[in-house]
C-alpha cells in the first residue's frame, strides 16, 4: 500500500469540506471552525500529494510492485491489458492501479462511468511528473491563499460560503489537472468555471463598474458566457477526437496520434483537432480574442483574483495544451497558431496594463500577458518552459494580488492608484514582498522571473524571430508597468484620501505569512529551471541545470515537433540543431533581456517615481493611441457592437414575432374556447328535471328508433 | 276463468290506480299509502306468476322497509304539502305527456311482437319459486353476486349514515 | 292472465313511474316514481321468468330489490342534507350546480 493507492483522496478532501462548509457553514460551525475546515483540507491533500509524489519516483517501489511476484500476488497485480504497465487492484478491468514505469506515471481508474456503445469512459486519475507540477503548485499556492483569506474575508457576513466555493474549487481544479482522459477533464474544466463564476460574483450585490451598471454578478456572467464559447471549441475538439480515435483516453488518444500522424493527409484533421481544443484554452486562458472577461473577474474578493484568475485556473489552458502536446506537435500549423496568439496577446495585454489606475485591473491585464508568454512557449514546442512559468509565475503573481489585496485592505477597499502612494512606512511587509513579486516579473535575475521568461524568450528566438521582437519588447513593457504600479502605490507622492490615511493599518500575520513565504518561492523558484549554460558557468548551480524541463521531458518526450526536434528538449536540443548558436548568442540574448527590463524600471521610474507631471505630458502628446489603449482598445465597444447589438436586434425580432404572431394563434383558440364554454354553460343549467328530461328524450329516441326499423 | 286470471286482473286494475294515484297526489303522505297499495298488488302479481318468495320478499322489505322509510323521512322533515301538482307550465307538462304517450307507443309495439312470437308461459313444478329452489340458487350459482349484494347494502348503509348526520359544530 | 298481459301492465307502470319522474315537484313523490319504475321492471322479469320456466328472472329480481333498498336509503339520506341546506322539498328550488 503506497500514497499512490489514495490519490483519489487528494480531489475528494476539498469537496469533503466545500460539503461541510457548503451545508452547516453559515448555521452551525463558528468561523475559526470554517476556516480550519477549508485549510486543513487543502493541507491534506498536499500531504497526500507529495507522498503519492514520492511514491511515485520511489524506482525501487515500483520496480518492486511492477516485478516482484509476491508482492502482486499479494497487491492483486496483473498485466494490464494495452502491454503498458500492470494494473494493481481486483481483477475488474474498471478499476485499479495502472503503473507505467518509464514515464513514470500512475493511473487509477475508479470506475466505469459512461459506456455507450463502444465508447467507454472511466473516472480515472493519473499521476505524472506534468501533473505532479501542477498539482504542487496548485495545492501550494492554494493552502497558502487559503490561510491568507482567513484574515481577508474575516469581516465578511460570507465567511463561510467564501470558504466552501474555494475548496469547491481546489477539488475541481484538483479533478481537472489529474483527469486521465478528455472527459474527467472537462468536468474539472467545467466545475473550476462554475466556482470562477461563483466566487467573481460572490458580493453580488455591489456595484463593480457603476459607470456601466454592472454588478459584481454581472461580471460572473460575463466570465461565465465568455467562457462557455471556449468550452464549445473544446467540446468540438473533443467530440471529433471521440470520433476519430473512439476513445478519450489520454494515452489511447495520443497512440491514435502517432499512428494518424503517419498517415497521408492527416494534417488537416490533426490541425482541426488541435485548434479546436485550443479555442477551449483561450477562453479558460484569456486569450485574444476572449480575454475581456478576465478583467472584470476583478470583481471578485482580491483572495480569488490571486487563486483563481491569476495563479491556477488561468493557467488550465496552458495546462490543456501541454497535456496534449503530443497532437499539438504533431499539427505544426496549429502550434504556430498557439504562438502567434500567444504573442500577440502578451503585447497587446502589457500595452493595456501600462495604462489603468485600477491596481487589479493593472495586475489582470499582466495575467492575461504573462498568460500569452505561456502560450507563445507552447506555441513553439518548449513545453515545459510553459509549465515552468506556469509555476514562477503562480508564485509572483498570487504574490502581487495579496499583496494588492493587502494595500486594498488597509486602505479601507481603495483600489485606484491615483489615490495612493507613500505607504511604505505603513505597509513596510507588504511593500517588501510585493517589491521581490515585481522585480520576478519584471525579470531581474536571479528572480524566479526571470529564468522562465528568459528560457521562453529564447527558445522563441530560435524558432519565430518575429514573435521574439514581440516577447521581448513586452519584457521591457512589463518592467514598466510594474514598477509604475509599485511607484504610484508605494512611493512617489502621498495621495491618499485624509480618512483612508487615518486606519491605515499592516495586515494581520495570517495575511502576511503567506506573503512572505510567496516572496522566498518568487525569489528561488527560478532555480528550478537554470539554463544550462548558465548553470556551466557559475559555480554551484551545476546540480540545477535545467532541472525541472529534465523532469517534464519524460512526458513530453513524444511531442517532438516535426522537423524542428525541438520540443521537450528545450534548450539543450535547441542548440544542438541550431548548431551555429554559441554560449555567447544564449549570453547575449539574455543580456538583452536584462537591460530591458532595467530599461521598463528606470522608465516607469522617470515618469511616475517623484510625480505624474511627465507621464501625463507624454500620455498628452500621444493622443488617440495613448486612449485607445487605455480604453483597452475598446474591445469591450466592439463586442458590443458586433455581437451585442445585433443579438439584441435578433431578440427584439423575435419578442414581437412571439407577441404578434404565436400570441395571436394561441389567443384565438383561447377566445374561440372561451366563447363555446359559454354557449356550453346554457346547458348547464343546476335542474334534475332537465336532466332527466334530456335524458328521457334520447332514451325515447332510440327506442323508437330501435321498434320502427 | 280461472282463480288465478281473477287475482291476476284483480291486482292489476289495483296496480294502475294506485300508480296512477302515487303520481297524482299533491300530498307525499298520500302518496306514500297509494304506493304501499301498488307494491302490495304487485306481491300479489309475484304470486301468480308462481312467486312465492318474491311476494314474501316484496311485502317485507318494500311494504315493510323502504316504505318504512319513506315515511319515517317525511314525518321526520314534515314538509308543508306543495301547491302545484305538477313541476311545469301547462306547455312543457303537455309535451311531457305526448312524450310519454309516444314512449308508452313504441314500447307496446314491441309488446304487441312479443304476443305474434307465441306469449305461452311454460309449465312448471309445484315447486317453482318456492324459497328452497330460489334459495338454492342463490347459494350456489349466483353466490358471487349474493355477497356482492351484501357489500353494496353494507356501503349504502354507511353512506346514508354518513350524509343523514347532524354536523357538529366545528366541524366543516 | 297471459304474458303479453303482464308486459303491458309492466309497460304501463313504467310510463307512470317516468311521469311521475319528470313531472313531479315534490323530491318524495319523484323518488316514489322511481320506486314505481323498479317495480314494472320487476314484473317483467317475473312474468318473462316464469314464460322461460327458469328461475333466473326471479333471481334478478331480488337483486333489483336489494339495490332498490340502497338506492332509497342512500337517496333518502341525500334529501334530508338537501332539505336541512335548503329547507324545501321543491325540486325546481334544488340547482346549486347551476352556472
Amino acid at each position: 500500500m503506497s500514497f499512490l493507492h489514495l490519490i483519489w483522496l487528494i480531489p475528494i478532501l476539498p469537496f469533503a469540506g466545500f460539503v461541510i462548509n457548503g451545508l452547516l457553514g453559515k448555521r452551525f460551525l463558528p468561523r475559526p471552525v470554517v476556516s480550519g475546515i477549508a485549510c486543513l483540507a487543502v493541507l491534506a491533500s498536499l500531504v497526500l500529494a507529495v507522498g503519492a509524489i514520492r511514491d511515485l519516483h520511489d524506482e525501487q517501489g515500483l520496480a518492486d510492485m511492477l516485478n516482484n511476484g509476491t508482492a502482486l500476488s499479494a497487491l492483486g497485480v496483473r498485466p494490464s491489458a494495452d502491454g503498458f504497465g500492470a494494473v494493481l487492484g481486483p481483477t475488474d478491468p474498471d478499476r485499479g492501479l495502472v503503473l507505467e514505469a518509464s514515464i513514470p506515471r500512475a493511473r487509477q481508474i475508479q470506475w466505469l462511468w459512461l459506456s455507450v456503445g463502444s465508447v467507454s469512459v472511466k473516472w480515472a486519475y493519473s499521476l505524472d511528473p506534468l501533473s505532479a507540477i501542477m498539482l504542487l503548485v496548485v495545492l501550494g499556492v492554494g493552502f497558502l491563499i487559503h490561510v491568507y483569506s482567513i484574515g481577508y474575508m474575516a469581516h465578511d457576513e460570507g465567511f463561510a460560503r467564501f470558504f466552501a466555493y474555494l475548496n469547491l474549487f481546489m477539488a475541481m481544479m484538483l479533478v481537472l489537472i489529474m483527469a486521465d482522459n478528455f472527459l474527467v477533464m472537462f468536468v474539472g474544466w467545467e466545475g473550476v468555471g462554475l466556482c470562477s463564476y461563483l466566487l467573481i460574483g460572490f458580493n453580488y450585490r455591489e456595484m463593480f463598474n457603476p459607470a456601466r451598471h454592472q454588478s459584481c454578478a454581472d461580471a460572473g456572467r460575463k466570465a461565465f458566457i465568455v467562457n462557455r464559447m471556449g468550452d464549445f471549441g473544446f467540446m468540438l475538439g473533443m467530440l471529433l477526437i471521440l470520433v476519430t480515435f473512439g476513445s478519450l483516453d489520454f494515452g489511447q488518444v495520443f497512440r491514435g496520434v502517432h499512428a494518424l500522424a503517419e498517415a497521408p493527409g492527416s494534417q488537416s484533421l490533426l490541425t482541426a483537432m488541435a485548434l479546436l481544443l485550443f479555442v477551449g484554452a483561450i477562453g479558460k486562458s484569456a486569450q485574444i480574442p476572449l480575454f475581456v472577461w478576465l478583467p472584470d473577474a476583478m470583481a471578485g474578493p482580491t483572495p480569488v483574483s490571486a487563486l483563481i484568475h491569476a495563479a491556477t485556473m488561468v493557467t488550465a489552458g496552458v495546462y490543456m495544451v501541454c497535456r496534449c502536446a503530443a497532437l499539438f506537435a504533431a499539427a505544426p500549423l496549429a502550434l504556430t497558431v498557439v504562438a502567434v496568439v500567444g504573442g500577440m496577446t502578451a503585447l497587446l495585454a502589457a500595452a493595456i496594463a501600462c495604462t489603468q489606475t485600477d491596481i487589479k485591473k493593472v495586475l489582470a491585464y499582466s495575467t492575461v500577458s504573462q498568460l500569452g508568454y505561456m502560450f507563445l512557449a507552447a506555441g513553439v514546442g518548449a513545453f515545459s518552459f510553459a509549465i515552468f512559468h506556469v509555476m514562477t509565475h503562480a508564485f509572483f503573481k498570487a504574490l502581487l494580488f495579496l499583496g494588492a489585496g493587502s494595500v486594498i485592505h488597509a486602505l479601507a477597499g481603495e483600489q485606484d492608484i491615483r489615490r495612493m502612494g507613500r505607504l511604505t512606512r505603513a505597509l513596510p511587509w507588504t511593500f517588501g514582498t510585493f517589491a521581490v513579486a515585481a522585480v520576478a516579473i519584471a525579470g531581474i535575475p536571479p528572480f524566479a522571473g526571470f529564468f522562465s521568461k528568459d528560457s521562453i524568450l529564447a527558445a522563441v528566438f530560435f524558432e519565430q524571430p518575429i514573435l521574439w521582437g514581440a516577447g521581448a519588447f513586452t519584457a521591457g513593457l512589463t518592467a514598466f508597468y510594474i514598477w509604475r504600479l509599485v511607484f504610484l502605490t508605494f512611493l512617489s507622492t502621498d495621495r491618499v484620501e485624509k480618512e483612508r490615511r487615518g486606519h491605515l493599518h499592516e495586515s494581520p500575520w495570517s495575511m502576511l505569512a503567506p506573503l512572505v513565504i510567496l516572496a522566498f518561492l518568487a525569489t528561488v523558484g527560478g532555480f528550478l529551471g537554470v539554463p544550462a549554460f548558465l548553470a556551466e558557468s557559475v559555480p554551484g548551480l551545476h546540480a540545477a541545470a535545467e532541472w525541472l524541463p529534465g523532469y517534464l521531458e519524460p512526458v513530453f518526450r513524444d511531442a517532438r515537433v516535426a522537423g524542428t526536434g525541438m520540443g521537450a528538449l528545450g534548450f539543450h536540443g535547441q542548440a544542438a540543431v541550431h548548431g551555429g548558436v554559441t554560449a555567447a548568442g544564449e549570453w547575449g540574448l539574455m543580456a538583452l533581456s536584462v537591460l530591458l527590463a532595467v530599461a521598463g524600471i528606470a522608465w516607469a521610474w522617470l515618469l511616475h517615481g517623484r510625480g505624474g507631471e511627465l507621464a501625463a505630458r507624454m500620455a498628452a502628446g500621444l493622443g488617440s493611441g495613448y486612449r485607445l489603449v487605455r480604453d483597452r482598445f475598446r474591445i469591450d465597444e466592439l463586442y458590443d457592437r458586433i455581437i451585442l447589438k445585433p443579438f439584441y436586434f435578433m431578440c427584439r425580432a423575435a419578442d414581437a414575432f412571439d407577441r404578434f404572431v404565436i400570441d395571436l394563434m394561441v389567443n384565438t383558440v383561447a377566445i374561440a374556447t372561451e366563447i363555446t364554454g359559454h354557449v356550453l354553460k346554457l346547458f348547464q343549467t343546476g335542474s334534475v328535471r332537465a336532466y332527466a328530461l334530456s335524458m328521457f328524450i334520447g332514451v325515447v329516441a332510440l327506442l323508437a328508433f330501435l321498434v320502427m326499423s | 276463468m280461472s282463480l288465478d286470471t281473477i287475482l291476476a286482473s284483480g291486482a292489476s286494475i289495483a296496480a294502475i290506480f294506485s300508480a296512477l294515484m302515487v303520481v297524482w297526489q299533491r300530498s307525499a303522505v298520500i302518496s306514500a299509502l297509494f304506493l304501499v297499495l301498488n307494491l302490495g298488488s304487485v306481491a300479489i302479481l309475484f304470486l301468480t306468476l308462481g312467486g312465492e318468495f318474491l311476494a314474501a320478499v316484496q311485502v317485507l322489505v318494500y311494504a315493510g322497509a323502504i316504505m318504512v322509510l319513506f315515511l319515517f323521512v317525511i314525518m321526520l322533515l314534515n314538509p308543508a304539502p306543495l301547491k302545484e301538482r305538477f313541476a311545469s307550465g301547462p306547455v312543457v307538462t303537455g309535451l311531457t305527456f305526448a312524450l310519454g304517450v309516444l314512449f308508452f307507443a313504441s314500447l307496446m309495439r314491441g309488446v304487441m311482437s312479443l304476443a305474434g312470437a307465441g306469449g305461452t308461459m311454460a309449465s312448471v313444478g309445484e315447486s317453482y319459486g318456492s324459497t328452497r329452489s330460489v334459495g338454492e340458487l342463490l347459494f350456489t350459482a349466483y353466490l358471487y353476486p349474493f355477497e356482492l349484494a351484501g357489500v353494496l347494502l353494507l356501503v349504502a348503509m354507511v353512506g346514508a349514515v354518513v350524509l343523514a348526520r347532524r354536523q357538529a359544530p366545528g366541524e366543516d | 292472465m297471459p304474458l303479453v298481459s303482464y308486459i303491458s301492465l309492466s309497460a304501463v307502470l313504467f310510463v307512470i313511474g317516468v311521469m311521475g319522474v319528470l313531472l313531479k315537484r315534490n323530491v318524495l313523490t319523484i323518488f316514489m316514481s322511481i320506486e314505481l319504475m323498479l317495480n314494472a321492471v320487476n314484473v317483467a322479469l317475473a312474468a318473462f321468468a316464469r314464460h322461460h320456466g327458469g328461475l333466473d328472472g326471479q333471481i334478478f329480481v331480488f337483486f333489483v330489490m336489494a339495490v332498490a333498498a340502497a338506492e332509497a336509503a342512500v337517496g333518502l339520506a341525500i334529501f334530508i342534507a338537501i332539505f336541512r341546506l335548503k329547507q324545501t322539498t321543491d325540486v325546481t328550488e334544488i340547482n346549486l350546480m347551476r352556472w
